[in-house]
C-alpha cells in the first residue's frame, strides 16, 4: 500500500487534535508516514501518539531552518519527502499554515490542492462545505499527487495502534525558502480553556451581551460545560472580548464544528453562520424571537440571556455536583 | 514606496451564494458582485503607507469585464491606477493557474510590496498569496493583523495564530496578506468616486502577459467538482419562551443529547 504523508500538528512534541483525525483521515488512502517538523526530540515525544492512531513511519525534520522561518521552509522539506516516498497523497491541517504550506506544494510539485476537506473517500474524492456552510461540494484532484488539507472536527478520529519506525529527514533550506524569518511567538492564551477550533463546546456570546464585564456569564456557562469561548463579529466589534482573532467566530473570524454549539445573544447574521453552521448541535438564547439564528438551532429559548444564563450554568453545574 | 493591492470581485456573501449548474463554477450572474472583503483592509493598509512613505499604490485584479465596477470602487477609496487582467479563457481557472496569471502580471509591474486580502470570501482557499510567494521568490508576511515598514527596507507583521501571534521579518520586495483586524478601512469620499472614473486602468489579456490559454481556465484546473448540492435544511429545532424555567428547560434539553 501507499504512503500517505500526513504532516503532524503539534506544540513542543504534543500532538494536537487534528492530528489523531488526519491520520484516520489517511488510513483511507493507505498507509500513513507522519512527517514531524519540529525541535529535536520532537518525532520522540510524539511518536506514541502517531502510533496509536496508525502511523507506520515518522519522517523527523528536527531542524532551527525549519522552525525559525514561516512556512516555506515546511513546503521545500515535503517536496523532497514527496519525491522520495511516492505518496498516494500529502495531509494537512486546514490552518493557516497548512493551507499555505498546500498552496506552496501544490506550485512545486505541480499537483492539485483542495482546502477546509470535511471528509475523505477512499478513491480520493474530498468533500468540502462552501459559502458560508449553504453549499456541500465533492471534488478530486486530477493532476499530480493530491495535496488536501482537512478541516478540524471533521473526522472521527478511530485509533489504529502501530508500531512506528523513525526516519530522520536530512534538512537541507535553500536560501529562497529563508527569507520571512519568526523572530518572536508570543501567546495571548488568558485561560485553561480548551481551543476555540478543537473544542468539542464552544458558547459564544455576541451584541446582546452588552458589554465586555458581562462576558463573564459567557466564560461561567462554558467553564460549566468545559467548552471554549467564542464571540461574533459584533460583539469582537465592541470590544467584548478581545483579542478579537482568537475568538471571533465567522466568516472573517474561525470555523468551529464542535458536538454542541451555543449561541447567546447572537443574531445570526451570514457573517456568523460561516463559522458555526456544521456544528453538530446548536442551542441558541435570544430575546428577538424572530432572530435567523433560531433556523439554525436544534433547541432555542427566546429569553433574556441575562435570566437564562444563570439558571442554565447553576443547573449543570448541580448536575455535576 | 511602491505597492500593488490584489482585489476580487465576489458574490457577495450576505446574499445566497451557489455554483452554476452547466459547469460547476461560482455563479457570478446571480445575486450582486462586490470588492471582496478583506482587498479593502488591504487598500487601506497600502494608503496608509503611501501617504507615510510616498509611492504609487497600484490595484490589481483577474477577472471578467464586469469587474470592472470592483476597480472603480477600489480606485474611488483612494489608489492611484489599476490593471486589470481579462481574458475568456481564464473562466474556472483554479487556485494554481490564477497564481500563475498574478505572478505574470506582477512581473510587469515595479514593486516594493503586494498587499492582499488573507482569504476570498468566496474560495476560501487562503494560499494565494502563499502561493505568489512560491512563484516570485519574494518573502511571504501573510496573515498580518498589524504591518509596520521601518525604513524602506525591513517589514514585520504580527501574523495571527490561535492563540496569540508571530512576528515575521522580511525585506522587501514581500507579499503581505492581511485580516480585519488590521485597520478600520476609509469610506470612499465623493471627490475620490468622482476622481475613480478617469484614474489609469491597464488592461492585459493573457497574451499580454506571456501566459498560454491552454495552461490555464477550467479544462485545465488540477482538481475537479464532481458534484455539489445544497446544504440538506435542519430539521425544524424546538424553540420555547422562556417562562422563568428557560435555563432549566435548555439543560433538560442537552441531558436528552447527551451532552450534560
Amino acid at each position: 500500500m501507499a504512503e500517505v504523508l500526513v504532516v503532524v500538528e503539534h506544540s513542543g512534541g504534543a500532538a494536537k487534535k487534528i492530528t489523531s483525525e488526519l491520520l484516520t483521515a489517511a488510513r483511507a488512502l493507505g498507509e500513513p508516514s507522519a512527517v514531524v517538523f519540529g525541535a529535536a526530540g520532537d518525532a520522540d515525544k510524539l511518536k506514541d501518539t502517531l502510533g496509536e492512531y496508525g502511523a507506520q513511519k515518522i519522517y523527523a525534520a528536527e531542524s532551527a531552518d525549519v522552525t525559525d522561518y514561516l512556512v516555506a521552509p515546511r513546503a521545500e522539506v515535503l517536496a523532497g519527502l514527496v519525491k522520495q516516498a511516492s505518496p498516494a497523497a500529502v495531509l494537512l491541517a486546514s490552518t493557516t499554515d497548512g493551507k499555505e504550506i498546500a498552496g506552496r506544494l501544490a506550485v512545486k510539485i505541480e499537483s492539485g490542492f483542495l482546502t477546509g476537506v470535511t471528509e475523505l473517500a477512499a478513491d480520493g474524492t474530498a468533500t468540502q462545505v462552501v459559502f458560508a456552510g449553504a453549499v456541500i461540494v465533492k471534488s478530486k484532484v486530477t493532476k499530480g499527487t493530491p495535496i488536501l488539507t482537512i478541516a478540524t472536527n471533521a473526522v472521527t478520529a478511530e485509533p489504529a495502534a502501530a508500531t512506528p519506525s523513525v526516519e530522520a529527514v536530512e534538512v537541507s533550506v535553500s536560501d529562497a525558502a529563508k527569507k520571512a524569518k519568526v523572530a518572536d511567538r508570543v501567546s495571548e492564551k488568558k485561560s485553561s480553556r480548551p481551543e476555540l477550533t478543537e473544542a468539542s463546546i464552544v458558547v459564544s456570546g455576541g451584541r446582546g451581551v452588552g458589554s465586555a464585564e458581562n462576558f463573564a456569564l459567557i466564560e461561567g456557562l462554558a467553564d460549566s460545560l468545559g467548552a471554549a469561548v467564542g464571540a461574533s463579529r459584533a460583539a469582537v466589534d465592541s470590544d467584548f472580548y478581545p483579542p478579537p482573532h482568537q475568538f471571533q467566530v465567522g466568516q472573517t473570524g474561525k470555523t468551529v464544528s464542535p458536538n454542541l454549539y451555543v449561541a447567546v445573544g447572537i443574531s445570526g447574521a451570514i457573517q456568523h453562520r460561516a463559522g458555526m453552521q456544521t456544528s453538530k448541535t446548536i442551542v441558541a438564547i435570544n430575546k428577538d424571537e424572530e432572530a435567523p439564528i433560531f433556523e439554525l438551532a436544534d433547541f432555542g429559548v427566546v429569553g433574556d440571556l441575562f435570566k437564562v444564563v444563570p439558571q442554565a450554568t447553576e443547573a449543570i453545574n448541580a448536575r455535576k455536583g | 514606496m511602491n505597492i500593488v493591492v490584489l482585489v476580487k470581485q465576489v458574490p457577495d456573501s450576505g446574499l445566497e451564494r451557489n455554483l452554476r449548474q452547466d459547469d460547476k463554477t461560482v455563479d457570478r450572474d446571480a445575486g450582486n458582485l462586490v470588492i471582496g472583503e478583506l482587498d479593502e483592509y488591504a487598500i487601506e493598509e497600502a494608503l496608509k503607507l503611501k501617504e507615510a512613505h510616498g509611492g504609487e499604490v497600484t490595484v490589481l485584479t483577474v477577472g471578467p469585464e464586469k469587474a470592472t465596477e470592483t476597480i472603480r470602487k477600489a480606485l474611488s477609496m483612494g489608489p492611484d491606477k489599476a490593471v486589470h487582467v481579462s481574458d475568456p479563457a481564464i473562466h474556472g481557472s483554479d487556485t494554481v493557474a490564477t497564481s500563475a496569471i498574478i505572478a505574470a502580471a506582477l512581473g510587469k509591474l515595479e514593486y516594493d510590496l503586494v498587499i492582499a486580502g488573507a482569504e476570498s470570501t468566496d474560495g476560501q482557499t487562503g494560499a494565494l498569496p502563499a502561493m505568489l510567494s512560491e512563484r516570485l521568490g519574494i518573502a511571504q508576511l501573510t496573515g498580518a493583523r498589524k504591518l509596520t515598514v521601518d525604513g524602506d527596507k525591513l517589514t514585520t507583521i504580527e501574523r495571527q495564530t490561535d492563540d496569540g501571534y508571530e512576528v515575521i521579518e522580511a525585506t522587501t520586495p514581500a507579499i503581505v496578506s492581511v485580516w480585519d483586524t488590521i485597520n478600520e478601512p476609509r469610506y470612499p469620499s465623493f471627490k475620490g468616486i468622482m476622481q475613480a472614473k478617469k484614474k489609469p486602468v491597464e488592461t492585459y489579456s493573457l497574451s499580454d502577459l506571456g501566459v498560454s490559454a491552454d495552461q490555464v481556465g477550467l479544462d485545465s484546473a488540477w482538481s475537479e467538482v464532481l458534484e455539489f448540492s445544497g446544504r440538506p435544511p435542519k430539521g425544524a429545532g424546538v424553540k420555547v419562551p422562556d417562562e422563568g424555567d428557560g435555563g432549566s428547560k435548555l439543560v433538560e434539553f442537552l441531558a436528552t443529547q447527551k451532552i450534560v
